[in-house]
């Protein structure tokens, strides 16, 4: 498959926490390309499974849903108001392209921008309260086209930067869709594992996707592919990984060391670039959720690095899904490493 | 007027770089006019009208718009960048660019939100602490692309939204540009300068010596100017509502306006059945700042396209304002 190609695919769909139908549609499709058994459902999941006839049963999980807004009233002059639909830092909404959905389509619009002889103090911060969507319609002719609850999309077209680095939206998480696709591809008839599949929805609201599909899944392990911060001016060197590193493998209290040891072990053995992301209680991922599934999964967490998380401008580099994607294809080939 | 508009906003032209623009305009008037371009990058036209009129009449806009330009390299490979004319932080983090001569994407960047204590997320950035990221793995390899003075505009992207609406970035005032492109490609009815001018952003410095050459009587600057008819923004602060037709302000922070060429203004809009507001506001300035108070003195009026969100990536104008504009600018031509 042509990584960038389908990575960006991914990203033009559109999907909002509670509003992935678009998003999973897309990976459906692709993921169709490796098995008939793929189904998507009402909620906006994507599940899978690929029967091996062997005795263990591993679930590879990405989430399927993006951060947005959801708008919750329209004002008399035909602006309307939003609200964050997971974590979204207001500082960088002034002025940003957004699309609205709606069932006739989608309606450009921006936020708005306080212009500077109205800030009372330069210094703060723009609050949501004061934080309207532009799409240069009245009040009749808005609410006859949009209803409320309708979901708002940062405005963003895949875009290609220096090397193998990208820059879109919604690479969180579908940077890590795209790597599950890629590893299936890397493996091909070779897994020593049965494979479940699922895309997830509504990870940035609370995870709810992956509690549905870890419950469909009778998975032994599970590996949740997500992202995570990419070391960028600003950001912590603590907290972070490296771009062009190679995958982040998790340590947490709630995963499962032997897997993250194991991995760690093949990627040494296969010169795989690697580093640790270590968590001291929860990984803030579906594996959360998968790891207490049933009576229990044995789970890790594998994550891209990438910089400027839930803004339009998120960045990742394409050698580090690759990498990722091939350090998952040789833990399906290994088997019977836990 | 809305296709050469869009082909104007596209161009990228942040203060001090405007050859693109310039280019294009030239493009558009070649055969209409005589033309020269001055020292400072000036276009300065002459349109013969079928009189000869007393006084010599100037009509101004400016090519520039707002942007950045890269000042430092960071070892990491990211670029600092510097404001060239007025940009909040906030409507320029997480917001893509294009750098330099090649048009180099790029973003601004900002600290992934779960990273940012509660303080540092009610507080607004600083433009010093926004870097432009091309995804260059270090220093080195960003210079094989970039030089320090390089410009970085906002990336161009003209959308027609709502019910006769645009989005675009450089609106102000690509606008004004539009417009006079417009009046010099038909028939006039007096003699007419027209100075395409850079460098208002900064300083109004491109209209400062092109008035000074053209040597005008009266000037007719057309711009582009804040709307806040947003809400939140009460009755005065709205300072000019979209839709209500051009604004010819008695006052600005850089002008007192003439009191003939205002009450021309309101006079002339009445008369052809076209909306007219004044600013609300003692606010904004702009090129005529410059113009009347060139030489012996110039009887200066600005005619300005309201627009909300000027200077970011996205402002948004209403298209009939500015047919109003352009309808507004054209009789008063003939009364002056």
């Amino acid at each position: 498959m042509d990584l960038k190609s389908v990575l960006f695919d991914l990203c033009r769909a559109d999907g909002v926490s509670g509003d992935e139908t678009s998003a999973a549609s897309v990976a459906l499709r692709e993921l169709k390309k490796f098995t008939d058994e793929a189904f998507s459902d009402d909620f906006g999941n994507v599940f899978a499974k690929i029967d091996n006839k062997k005795n263990k049963t591993i679930l590879l999980d990405a989430h399927i849903d993006q951060v947005g807004f959801i708008v919750n009233y329209i004002t008399d002059e035909g602006f309307l108001k939003f609200s964050p639909v997971g974590g979204i830092d207001k500082r960088l909404l002034p002025a940003t392209k957004v699309e609205v959905l709606t069932a006739d389509g989608k309606l450009e619009g921006v936020i708005t921008s306080c212009p500077p002889h109205l800030s009372k103090d330069s210094d703060k911060a723009p609050s949501y309260d004061e934080l309207y969507i532009d799409v240069g319609l009245g009040k009749d002719e808005a609410t006859a086209k949009i209803p409320l609850g309708s979901r708002v999309l940062f405005k963003a077209e895949p875009m290609t930067l220096l090397g193998d680095r990208v820059s879109s939206r919604a690479l969180d998480d579908r940077a890590g869709v795209a790597t599950i696709l890629r590893a299936l591809e890397l493996v091909g008839t070779s897994s020593e594992y049965n494979i479940d599949v699922a895309f997830s929805c509504q990870e940035e609201t609370g995870e709810s996707g992956a509690k549905m599909l870890s419950f469909k899944s009778d998975c032994d392990l599970a590996i949740a592919v997500d992202v995570s911060f990419a070391y960028s001016q600003g950001e912590d060197k603590e907290k972070c990984g490296e771009m062009g590193k190679g995958a982040m493998i998790g340590i947490a209290p709630s995963l499962s060391k032997d897997f993250s040891n194991a991995l760690i072990r093949l990627a040494k053995e296969n010169n795989l670039p690697y580093q640790l992301e270590v968590m001291s209680s929860q990984t803030g991922t579906d594996a959360d959720a998968i790891v207490v599934s049933k009576g229990g999964v044995k789970s890790v967490t594998l994550s891209i690095p990438l910089k400027y998380m839930h803004t339009p401008v998120e960045v990742v580099s394409l050698s580090d899904i690759e990498n990722t994607a091939l350090l998952i294809s040789e833990f399906l080939k290994a088997g019977e490493l836990l | 007027m809305m296709r050469l508009l869009s082909e104007l906003c596209l161009l990228n032209g942040i203060s001090g770089d405007e050859s693109r623009v310039r280019e294009y305009i030239i493009r558009q008037i070649e055969g209409f006019c005589e033309y020269k371009v001055d020292n400072l990058g000036n276009i300065i036209a002459f349109k013969k009208g079928e009189l000869t009129p007393g006084k010599r009449i100037l009509v101004s806009a400016h090519m520039d718009e707002v942007g950045f330009i890269v000042n430092y390299i960071n070892d990491d490979g990211n670029l600092k960048i510097s404001s060239v004319g007025g940009i909040e932080a906030t409507a320029a983090l997480g917001k893509r660019v294009l750098v330099g001569e090649s048009e180099i994407s790029g973003v601004i960047g900002s600290v992934a939100v779960h990273n940012l204590s509660k303080e540092e997320r009610e507080k607004s950035p600083s433009i010093s602490a926004l870097c432009v990221d091309i995804g260059a793995e270090n220093k080195e390899e960003a210079e094989k692309f970039v030089n320090l003075g390089d410009s970085v505009c906002f990336e161009p992207d003209f959308q027609e939204i709502g019910n006769g609406k645009i989005l675009s970035k450089a609106i102000d005032d690509r606008f004004g540009c539009a417009v006079m492109i417009k009046l010099l490609q038909c028939e006039l009815k007096y003699d007419t300068y027209f100075t395409f001018v850079v460098q208002e952003e900064t300083g109004l410095r491109g209209a400062k010596v092109a008035a000074y050459t053209v040597n005008p009587d009266v000037a007719v600057v057309l711009e582009a100017t804040t709307a806040s008819d947003i809400p939140g923004a009460d009755n005065e602060k709205k300072v000019c509502v979209q839709g209500n037709g051009p604004v010819v302000s008695f006052m600005d922070r850089s002008t007192i306006y003439s009191r003939e060429l205002y009450k021309l203004a309101f006079d002339t809009a009445k008369d052809i059945g076209i909306p007219c507001q004044t600013k609300t506001m003692i606010a904004g300035g702009n090129d005529a700042g410059a113009i009347h108070t060139t030489r012996g003195g110039v009887k200066t009026i600005a005619v300005s396209l309201p627009c909300r969100y000027i200077h970011s990536p996205s402002g948004v104008a209403d298209v009939r304002d500015i047919e109003s504009s352009y309808k507004l600018v054209k009789e008063m031509l003939q009364r002056i």
